[in-house]
């Protein structure tokens, strides 16, 4: 038979949805956020960007290579990781900081994990605890020449003082590249929500509980204006909808992304009103990843017929 | 109770319009006609031909080879040519009686037709879906007969006539419903007859609203059928899933329709029986929707079971362009041929000629984790998980996790982003824990 037809396992048709796809989303969706932090900023905002990602994806190329291993750039997860690092560097960082915490972030963090799908802490958000630790001073200067000066405004309130929100919620403050504009990033995060990248289901559950929490333990009750400033200031936003919802990193079951999000809204808020620092977004959702294969265990869903067909 | 939808599933591309306005048509069969002893689920029938005899259409042909079985009927007059292993869709040879088609189509006196279901005992209701050989003709091929003999009838509360037609391309069950619904509903009643405590339900999906008005409309006097729009979704027609719709019930893979007080029969199949109990025809015909993009004339066809797979293509006009896959079935469950040379069997649906192989072109990457197999899964499973331990052979955790429930719907490869064929290995896993089972 020499004509013989192609066989194979049921299904014979497949959706056009692909990894590249989602990663690409995932860039487009950035794209609000890092322009904001490009206006905001200046020039080195953007070439700390393209730094960045560039280096993350030839890492990742030259790691492949060396290791004799099929080169995965063109799925864009590398892109995304270097993309998402550089939202969470400050402006004035030197590039080489760019480079060193793309290096990290894909060599230690994802690829001697086994690569994309392996890692169990989100690269980015990894390289930048390391970069933190390592390099505070840099990490912690939001400094930017004739722009802005001094500590970003959830520095201001942790130490008693307030913030114009309107300026927190345009993004118009010191900070991280891509964490100041609350406006931004929603934009981009309704823009993955519509094309069912991501759900509400994490950063919804996350939000709600950080607020909750805050006004429980705060000590400013239920204050809007606090409130408003502990949700535009830092990196709840962007960690919220594009670091916790790092689907590698986040479980996989329903019900377990309620609970990776109450998780996540506890220890952002123990880390900002008990911690040292008036941050805690970055350190929660690392502590919170390596919760996922437990969470996801326990939260197994019940099969249909079992009483699962109603969830 | 109703939800007229379940939890998962998806939306894919349905290819229905290019057959779905072509009335059906006969086909008379050319050459030989091959009938697989195996065409149902249970034993294989028992040949009561030997080679050389002469048989007429609707002669039985072969016996049902124990309760669980159906007999099988000539469907053309003709000589018996060989009792020999042929080539069915699976792949697997199957013992297969082969008649040679004399063109006559002399056919056996089935007397006249009933006309009247009060005339007829329960049993004899029963006795003739069985003696006609009447089998679930949605694709399982579990015997009709066996299924309408539940332990307690008195428990069936709903006969569901599944009308859905879920699957992407297929238009046969539309077809039927549009141009003999009235079959259908006699059909029905026939059912109905043996269970006095219930209620039937076409059920047909939202996106056939023509059919949905023309059954409502001749079932406006009928007290003891409905018909129930299903949201469109793949994979409504699924047996459990169209039992939760209708009824808000969920059965899960220990359990049967009736121990939910159930019964579910697919539109051809409950024709079979208004065709064997008011006309004494056994089944020799079903629907087959011929189509694709690689179809010159893409068609619906009322086809005499045992003809060969290449005639149904020459009959649609043959290829517009060289196929590159060619589906028994719908492209969600059915399965890819490598020839064209096997037989239309009693389960046969549909004969779809892609052009394209979407899923040989596509190279599997790392799963992400993205949990897209989980939100589709009409099972309620975590497909990603389950492939996980199909490859790594982990029988104890995929049976922990529910593996056994897995349908094969094949939702979580459709819409997997990283093209794993989770279906396939997680099918083979079940398959190999199944005949574990039946081992012990």
């Amino acid at each position: 038979m020499s004509d013989m037809m192609k066989v194979s396992s049921n299904p014979h048709i497949i959706d056009k949805v692909t990894t590249s796809s989602i990663m690409a989303a995932v860039m487009i969706a950035l794209l609000p956020a890092a322009g904001f932090g490009v206006y905001n900023f200046g020039l080195n905002a953007l070439v700390l960007i393209v730094v960045t990602v560039a280096s993350a994806v030839l890492t990742e190329y030259i790691y492949e290579k060396l290791m004799k291993m099929p080169i995965t750039i063109k799925d864009c997860s590398a892109a995304v990781t270097g993309l998402l690092l550089a939202m969470n560097l400050p402006a004035s960082a030197p590039w080489w900081v760019g480079v060193i915490g793309s290096v990290f972030a894909i060599v230690v963090v994802k690829m001697l994990f086994g690569g994309l799908g392996q890692n169990f802490m989100n690269p980015a958000l990894g390289a930048r605890c390391f970069l933190l630790l390592s390099f505070t001073s840099i990490m912690t200067n939001f400094d930017v020449a004739d722009v802005y000066s001094g500590a970003t405004p959830l520095a201001i309130v942790k130490e008693g003082g307030t913030y114009n929100v309107l300026d927190m919620v345009i993004g118009r403050t010191a900070g991280t590249i891509g964490e100041t504009s609350m406006i931004a990033i929603v934009i981009g995060a309704c823009f993955l929500i519509l094309i069912d990248v991501i759900t509400l289901r994490i950063p919804g559950t996350y939000i709600v509980t950080f607020v909750i929490f805050i006004c429980l333990f705060g000590g400013h009750g239920v204050d809007p204006t606090y409130i408003s400033e502990q949700l535009a200031g830092g990196g709840l936003m962007l960690g919220a909808f594009f670091m916790a919802t790092d689907y590698v990193t986040s479980p996989v079951t329903k019900k377990g992304q309620y609970v990776f999000g109450v998780c996540l809204g506890l220890l952002t808020g123990i880390f900002r009103v008990f911690g040292p620092s008036a941050e805690g977004v970055s350190y929660a959702i690392i502590i919170s990843n390596l919760l996922v294969p437990l969470i996801e265990r326990v939260t197994l869903p019940k099969a249909f017929g079992k009483g699962g067909e109603k969830a | 109770m109703a939800k007229l939808t379940f939890v998962g599933g998806i939306h894919p591309y349905d290819g229905k319009d290019l057959s779905k306005d072509k009335p059906i048509k006969a086909v008379l069969p050319k050459g030989d006609l091959v009938y697989p002893l195996s065409q149902h689920i249970g034993a294989p029938a028992t040949p009561i031909v030997a080679k050389g005899d002469h048989v007429i259409t609707g002669q039985k042909i072969a016996e049902a080879g124990g309760f669980v079985s159906a007999p099988i009927y000539a469907t053309v007059s003709g000589t018996v040519k060989s009792i020999e292993p042929r080539r069915v869709v699976t792949g697997d040879m199957v013992m297969s009686i082969v008649v040679e088609n004399d063109g006559q189509y002399d056919e056996v006196d089935y007397g006249a037709p009933e006309e009247n279901l009060d005339n007829l005992t329960k049993e004899e209701i029963i006795n003739r879906v069985k003696e006609a050989g009447v089998v679930g003709m949605g694709g399982a091929g579990f015997p009709t007969a066996v299924k309408l003999q539940p332990k307690e009838p008195d428990k069936i509360e709903y006969c569901i006539a599944n009308c859905a037609e879920c699957e992407p391309y297929l238009t046969s069950d539309y077809r039927r419903m549009m141009e003999e619904p009235e079959k259908l509903i006699k059909g029905m009643k026939a059912i109905l007859a043996l269970f006095d405590n219930a209620q039937g339900i076409l059920a047909v999906e939202d996106n056939k609203p023509d059919a949905c008005q023309k059954l409502e409309e001749l079932t406006k006097d009928e007290p003891r059928i409905t018909v129930s729009r299903l949201k469109t979704k793949y994979p409504q027609g699924a047996e459990r899933q169209i039992i939760y719709a209708t009824t808000g019930r969920a059965i899960n893979s220990k359990m049967l329709p009736a121990d939910a007080g159930c019964i579910v029969d697919n539109v051809d199949t409950v024709v079979a029986v208004y065709q064997a109990v008011y006309e004494k025809k056994p089944l020799m015909h079903r629907i087959v929707t011929v189509t694709g993009d690689a179809i010159a004339d893409p068609r619906n066809f009322i086809v005499r079971i045992g003809t060969n797979y290449a005639e149904l293509i020459d009959e649609a006009g043959g290829f517009k362009t060289q196929p590159e896959k060619i589906v028994s079935g719908g492209p969600m469950m059915g399965f890819a041929l490598f020839g064209l040379d096997v037989p239309t069997t009693k389960t046969a649906s549909a004969l779809l000629c892609l052009t394209k192989d979407e899923v040989s072109a596509m190279e599997p990457s790392a799963c992400i984790n993205c949990g897209r197999c989980v939100e589709v899964c009409p099972s309620r499973l975590v497909p990603r998980r389950l492939a996980v331990y199909a490859t790594n052979y982990a029988e104890e955790n995929f049976v922990k996790e529910d593996g056994l429930e897995c349908v094969e719907c094949g939702c979580c490869s459709y819409v997997c982003p990283a093209k794993r064929p989770l279906t396939q290995v997680i099918k083979s896993m079940r398959k190999m824990q199944l005949a574990k089972n039946r081992k012990k």
